[in-house]
């Protein structure tokens, strides 16, 4: 069947079939290998997307399910318009060292992008909690709560200006 | 000169724009033409015969390439895995060692031991056909528990294997320890239980192989820590190819904690059916396929006694252990529980005398490999808990009883009874580091607080010591290692002055990209930017050992700062003759060659340029190019340290323990990248954290099952449940690597189990609990509060 949905802001139509995952879409069909597959039970949130603004374990979407929204994968965070900078909260990771094997990081990112949506100052409880979706197996998470935090200050830094 | 960055900076890391934003290249990433799909068929039972495989409806389901059993690796007349570490028991004979078939033959001994490997057009036509096969099994029964496997009767799960011992194993003085146990004063006792873990990477482990008939020549892309021991063990060993015919690939990895430090039969099966089908082959695990069968670690039980006079100070210490190693010897297997266990008994103490006996056992589980910090925590474990009993026995206090105990400073370079002598180390120093750290002064205040909300806050203390920086090829010789255990580095000055450097060691979240880089612009005074790192490829990087055990900045560090000393070296030559001085009056700093007591000076780009454009250039006496490599054995392990202090409330309604503080002072030695260190020790004590708390591989014992096959079943550590930790640094520099490093990247999972059982154990003290086995889970807790000796008072 044939689906039709906006993929990091670009008119997309592709071929699926009925019982093929959103994760195996995006990375074996349209070759966005940054969606990581790490569980097979929605544990571990390596495989985060934002589904109209939202963040979602695409493992747990099929293909189909995608038709007519529009979907964000990592490869899609920009920096401010027209540069070619990082997104705040991609730099902020890098700054607070919110990464070391970069397995988890795609979808800690787009749960953190998510997360820090509205709110400029996010406590560390609120973001120790926000992050409960997602397994880290290297950081010991405090980098990435304090990347988080400071992502979503500079996020909103960036969106007044 | 612009952006060096060297020693003791913290620039941001060169690997993280491609992991940010999702260009990282990890193996399940990849794509090759006319690619297949491989499944592993996996034993669904824990002991079984193995009677026949009926392939006929799995070959001929849709897509199907070909199906390969133990039968055809037989006939293809193909090596078994082998191990690489033979140890001798204490009767001087060398270990049980039975075959591990790559695919099984005869019998399986665990849930998920390989019995088949399907390959089809696309993976879901080899999961299909993987269903199809027929496999004829004739269940036996299972043992899975060191003790079980050791009673009398008990299944056995080779032949000439009695009692499933693989080995019986001892270490130090016994008769030195029975006589100061008949002088104490005081004898601590205990029994424990160090559980078996999952290592779980978050990136499953995946391979994929290739074959070129053209050349002749295999490439296998695997998740691996030590790509060139994987190639080497793979040729000469199992498949029998020559080794340069194969290629190993180890790119982006994520994450590895041991796990994926071994060489495991998929990538043998994988490579080897490459060919068989002309075709390139793609394996990815599933997150509950790497708990069948990726190796767990830990799992011992030990019966451990202290010896100490009347004034607290330790006499001898005797320890007998019984660690499950599981189905089969993996590649490291029989080394974890044994050499790198009993010698760290001593911990930072001056135990005089110590014992080890540790029977190494057969059982039907996942075979039982090193997992971060392997043998170590168990060491630390055994050794802290039992500090903590005497101290409550004798009515010492906890810290006081350390202190008396430890180790001086000046006692350094310190020799203890079993084997290894630490060359540096300050763990009184340490102590107090932490004891202030962790504002321990005021922490009655604190458990009154939590005693005024119904809650018991308890604090423990964990001084632990590790060997690390795996290598002295000759001591690990003596142990029993195959192989040798040093480190190759390679350093190629471009003729533009730009810098590559090609090490044996491999990086999946430790940054070697940012901190070799580091050292490279200390050294050699080029900018930061201007430095790559390159390893993980067979291809380009001559030799190496890989990455585990803190040995990466330890050997390979070293090895890349002697092959930089050497282009030090040749570029004073050239600029010798360049500047018409003599060699000995040629000084090179900050990048630049310069005449002693002149400014005439060439900058290393000006000498790279002269070493590739040799037009003015010593041609009798110097080759062109500038590029050196070295290889570096160090003499000793390396011996990181350090105090780690935890501190935890338990909700007695519910068991809960939760962590409510922890403090770390570690003597990692040199810190080249105090941010990447500081990383480095986070995820390791949350990883320890894990295993004292929420961590447990359970089988059922009867079936062989494992119960916890699933990120539901088996409790990783979350951001949720850990508070704010305080970490801090107090070295001690190595007295015998050339940058003084230590090592740093598995002290955190050393320290930090027995820190916070000892504070459960505190906070529940009143109650007349003295041992509390990990992980302490609510449930676990609970019940010790139900069943306490002393009823709970109303406070
Ligand atoms: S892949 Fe683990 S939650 Fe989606
Ligand atoms: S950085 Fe490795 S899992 Fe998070």
């Amino acid at each position: 069947m044939q689906i039709s949905f906006t993929l990091n802001g670009k008119p997309t139509t592709v071929d699926v079939e009925p019982f093929m995952l959103a994760t195996e879409l995006l990375r074996e069909h349209l070759g966005l290998t940054g969606t990581h597959i790490g569980c097979d039970t929605s544990q571990c949130g390596a495989c985060v997307v934002h589904v109209d603004g939202a963040s979602v374990k695409s493992c747990t979407l099929l293909a189909p399910m995608l038709d007519g929204i529009s979907l964000l994968t990592v490869e899609g965070l920009q920096g401010p318009k027209g540069s070619n900078l990082l997104h705040p909260m991609q730099e902020a990771f890098r700054e607070h060292h919110g990464l070391q094997c970069g397995f988890c990081t795609p979808g800690m990112l787009m749960t953190a992008v998510a997360l820090a949506a509205g709110k400029p100052s996010l406590s560390e409880t609120e973001v120790r909690h926000g992050l409960e979706g997602n397994i880290c197996r290297c950081t010991g998470y405090q980098n990435i709560v304090n990347a988080v935090i400071a992502g979503a200050a500079a996020m909103h830094v960036a969106a007044e200006t | 000169m612009s952006n060096v960055i060297g020693i003791g900076a913290s620039p941001k890391r060169k690997e993280d724009q491609r992991f940010l934003t999702g260009r990282g290249n990890y193996v399940s990433d990849i794509k090759r033409p006319g690619m297949t799909a491989g499944v592993f068929v996996r034993s669904p039972h824990g002991h079984a015969v193995l009677r026949g495989i009926d392939k006929t409806a799995a070959l001929a389901a849709p897509g199907v390439v070909a199906v390969l059993t133990g039968e055809d690796v037989a006939t293809d007349g193909l090596g078994s895995l082998p191990c690489g570490w033979g140890i001798s028991g204490k009767d001087g004979q060398p270990m049980k060692e039975p075959p591990f078939p790559m695919l099984a033959q005869g019998k399986v001994r665990f849930v998920g031991d390989m019995v088949a490997f399907v390959i089809a057009e696309t993976p879901e036509q080899a999961s299909v056909a993987a269903e199809l096969l027929e496999v004829d099994y004739e269940p036996l029964p299972s043992v899975t528990g060191v003790l079980d496997a050791v009673a009398p009767g008990a299944p056995q799960l080779f032949d000439d294997v009695p009692s499933n011992i693989c080995c019986d194993w001892e270490l130090g003085n016994k008769a030195a320890v029975e006589t100061a146990f008949r002088k104490a004063a005081h004898v601590a006792k205990l029994s424990l239980v160090n559980n078996r873990l999952i290592g779980n990477p978050m990136e499953p482990r995946a391979a994929i192989a290739e074959y070129e008939p053209g050349t002749g020549r295999y490439t296998l892309w695997t998740t691996s820590q030590f790509p060139h021991v994987v190639r080497f063990l793979m040729s000469a060993l199992v498949l029998k190819i020559p080794e340069h015919k194969v290629r190993v690939v180890a790119p982006d990895v994520g994450g590895g904690f041991g796990v994926k430090q071994f060489h495991y039969g998929e990538e043998a099966v994988i490579t080897w059916a490459a060919k068989r089908v002309m075709r390139p082959i793609k394996w990815v695990a599933s997150r509950s396929e790497g708990y069948l069968s990726d190796r767990h670690g830990r799992d011992h039980v030990t019966e451990a006694e202290l010896a100490l006079d009347e004034t607290g100070k330790f006499l001898a210490l005797r320890v007998n252990t019984l660690a499950n190693i599981g189905g089969y010897l993996s590649t490291f297997g029989p080394n974890i529980p044994t050499n790198l266990y009993a010698p760290l008994l001593g911990g930072v103490y001056t135990t005089p005398a110590i014992y080890c006996n540790v029977k190494v056992v057969f059982t039907n589980t996942v075979p039982v490999d090193a997992y971060r910090g392997a043998g170590r925590p168990e060491a630390t474990f055994v050794v802290e808990r039992l500090v903590d009993v005497a101290a409550a026995e004798m009515g010492i206090d906890r810290v006081a009883i350390r202190r008396r105990n430890m180790i001086p400073k000046e006692a350094y370079p310190y020799q203890t009874p079993v084997l290894v002598e630490y060359d540096s180390g300050d763990p009184v120093g340490c102590l107090d580091g932490a004891l202030i750290a962790g504002d321990v002064e005021n922490f009655g205040e604190r458990k009154a607080a939590s005693a005024r909300k119904g809650k018991f806050r308890g604090l423990g203390f964990s001084t632990y010591v590790e060997a690390c920086g795996l290598a002295p090829s000759r001591f690990a010789g003596r142990l029993g290692a195959r192989g040798g255990l040093y480190e190759s580095a390679t350093v190629r000055v471009h003729p533009a002055g730009q810098v590559t450097v090609l090490i044996g060691t491999h990086s999946h979240g430790q940054g070697h990209e940012t901190t070799f880089a580091q050292i490279v612009c200390e050294k050699l005074g080029v900018p930061f930017e201007n430095v790559d790192i390159v390893f993980g490829d067979t291809d380009r990087v001559q030799f190496g050992m890989g990455t585990y055990g803190s040995r990466s900045l330890v050997v390979g560090g070293a090895a890349l700062s002697k092959a930089a000393d050497k282009v030090i070296l040749k570029g004073k030559k050239i600029a010798a003759h360049l500047l018409e001085a003599g060699e000995q009056d040629i000084q090179f700093e900050a990048g630049k060659f310069s005449v002693a007591g002149t400014d005439r000076n060439k900058t290393i780009e000006e000498i790279a340029v002269a070493a590739y454009v040799p037009h003015n250039y010593p041609l009798e006496v110097l080759e062109p190019g500038l590029e050196e490599q070295a290889y570096y054995d160090p003499i000793n392990f390396t011996y990181p340290g350090g105090c780690h202090i935890a501190e935890v409330e338990v909700d007695p309604e519910t068991g809960t323990v939760t962590l409510v503080g922890y403090t770390a002072v570690d003597d990692v030695g040199t810190v080249i990248n105090p941010m990447i260190v500081e990383g480095q020790l986070h995820g390791g004590i949350v990883q320890g954290v894990g295993q004292a708390l929420y961590e447990n591989a359970v089988y059922d014992e009867t079936s062989g099952q494992l119960l916890s096959g699933s990120l539901m079943d088996y409790c990783l550590p979350r951001a949720d449940h850990m508070p704010t930790m305080s970490i801090s640094t107090h070295a001690t520099l190595c007295t015998h690597t050339p940058m003084g490093v230590k090592g740093c990247g598995e002290v955190g999972t050393i320290g930090s189990p027995a820190a916070v059982i000892n504070a459960v154990v505190d906070a529940l003290a009143h109650l007349g609990v003295t041992h509390v086995d990990m992980p302490a889970t609510s449930n676990r807790i609970w019940r010790l509060i139900q069943n306490a000796s002393v009823p709970i008072a109303a406070e």
